[in-house]
């Protein structure tokens, strides 16, 4: 049998990548694109394409700015994604409970 | 089953980003045990300076002489036992780091550098001040020394191993107490600075780095 809890999962944070960027920007007030490749072990693009997903539904918020002449782009957490986020933990943690 | 167990591991997951990106984790228990032993040969270093400084001024020599030769070792002796002792974390933090998959210098790094630093710089000037002042403030350098070192330990283990706290509030308490045993100042800097990283170090060793 389904659980029912499960429907209740965001369904933003489905994939592994996004949950993982999503992890470290509620301990971390901004990470930078480098930081978070390496972190996460992902592919510029496919990180690329998952933060711009989170930036379109307002979790995350980016930042680029030039330091000499290189791009830096940095990120950060928007309220709604933390709220986000933090009840997509709740979710998780009811439907492990219940298989205790 | 598939699918809560695919909660599960979403759920380590996050766990394990949400200290590996915020925490320092690579330090080594083997470092805070060196860092005590040399700290107990420099308190032992220090105890003959200041006996044969004691010794010297008794038979009347040039007092002034004495005196700043004193302090000129005893800032050799210190200075010494924290180089060795941030050359060694270095080392074990480097090993530890490779096997653990993390490197070294990351924003984790910095910010319990700057969060350590920032204490210790300010403990620094004011042990300067002491110095400075020289006669009765003298006596303080010691207890000083360990309530700041106690103080950047506390606030820097928001950024690396929780049990760093413990350690730190310990440096703290016997640097106050050691406030009211002045004379007994070398005693408690050997305990603090010797015997506890030692204790810590084996601690953190059994806990953590055993099974690496």
């Amino acid at each position: 049998m389904i659980n029912p809890n499960i429907h209740k999962l965001n369904k933003a944070f489905e994939s592994r990548v996004r949950l993982g960027i999503m992890s470290v920007l509620m301990v971390n007030d901004t990470v930078d694109f480098n930081t978070l490749k390496e972190l996460l072990q992902v592919t510029d693009g496919n990180l690329a394409s998952h933060n711009a997903a989170l930036e379109k539904d307002g979790y995350l918020h980016i930042k680029k700015e030039f330091v000499g002449k290189k791009t830096l782009t940095t990120y950060s957490a928007t309220k709604a994604g933390v709220k986000a986020f933090e009840e997509h933990l709740n979710v998780l943690e009811k439907l492990i409970k219940k298989i205790d | 089953m598939t699918e809560e167990k695919q909660q599960l591991e979403a759920l380590r997951d996050i766990r394990s980003l949400m200290q590996q990106s915020s925490k320092f984790l690579s330090l080594s228990g083997l470092s805070g045990i060196f860092a005590g032993v040399y700290a107990l040969v420099g308190a032992y270093l220090g105890h003959i300076v200041i006996s044969k400084f004691l010794e010297n001024v008794k038979h009347g020599t040039n007092f002034t002489f004495e005196y700043r030769r004193m302090i000129l070792l005893s800032v050799l002796i210190c200075s010494g036992v924290l180089i060795l002792s941030l050359l060694t974390a270095f080392y074990f933090s480097n090993t530890k780091s490779k096997k653990l998959g993390q490197k070294l210098f990351d924003h984790t790094t910095l910010r319990l550098f700057l969060n350590m630093f920032i204490p210790l710089l300010a403990g620094g000037i004011f042990c300067i001040s002491l110095l400075y002042h020289g006669g009765v403030y003298m006596l303080l350098v010691a207890p000083s020394m360990l309530i700041f070192y106690g103080l950047a330990l506390v606030n820097g283990s928001k950024y690396t191993l929780h049990d760093i706290r413990y350690l730190g509030l310990l440096e703290i308490a016997i640097g106050i107490a050691s406030c009211f045993y002045l004379s007994a100042g070398l005693w408690f800097w050997a305990i603090g600075f010797g015997a506890l990283h030692i204790i810590y170090g084996a601690y953190t060793w059994f806990k953590h780095d055993r099974h690496l």
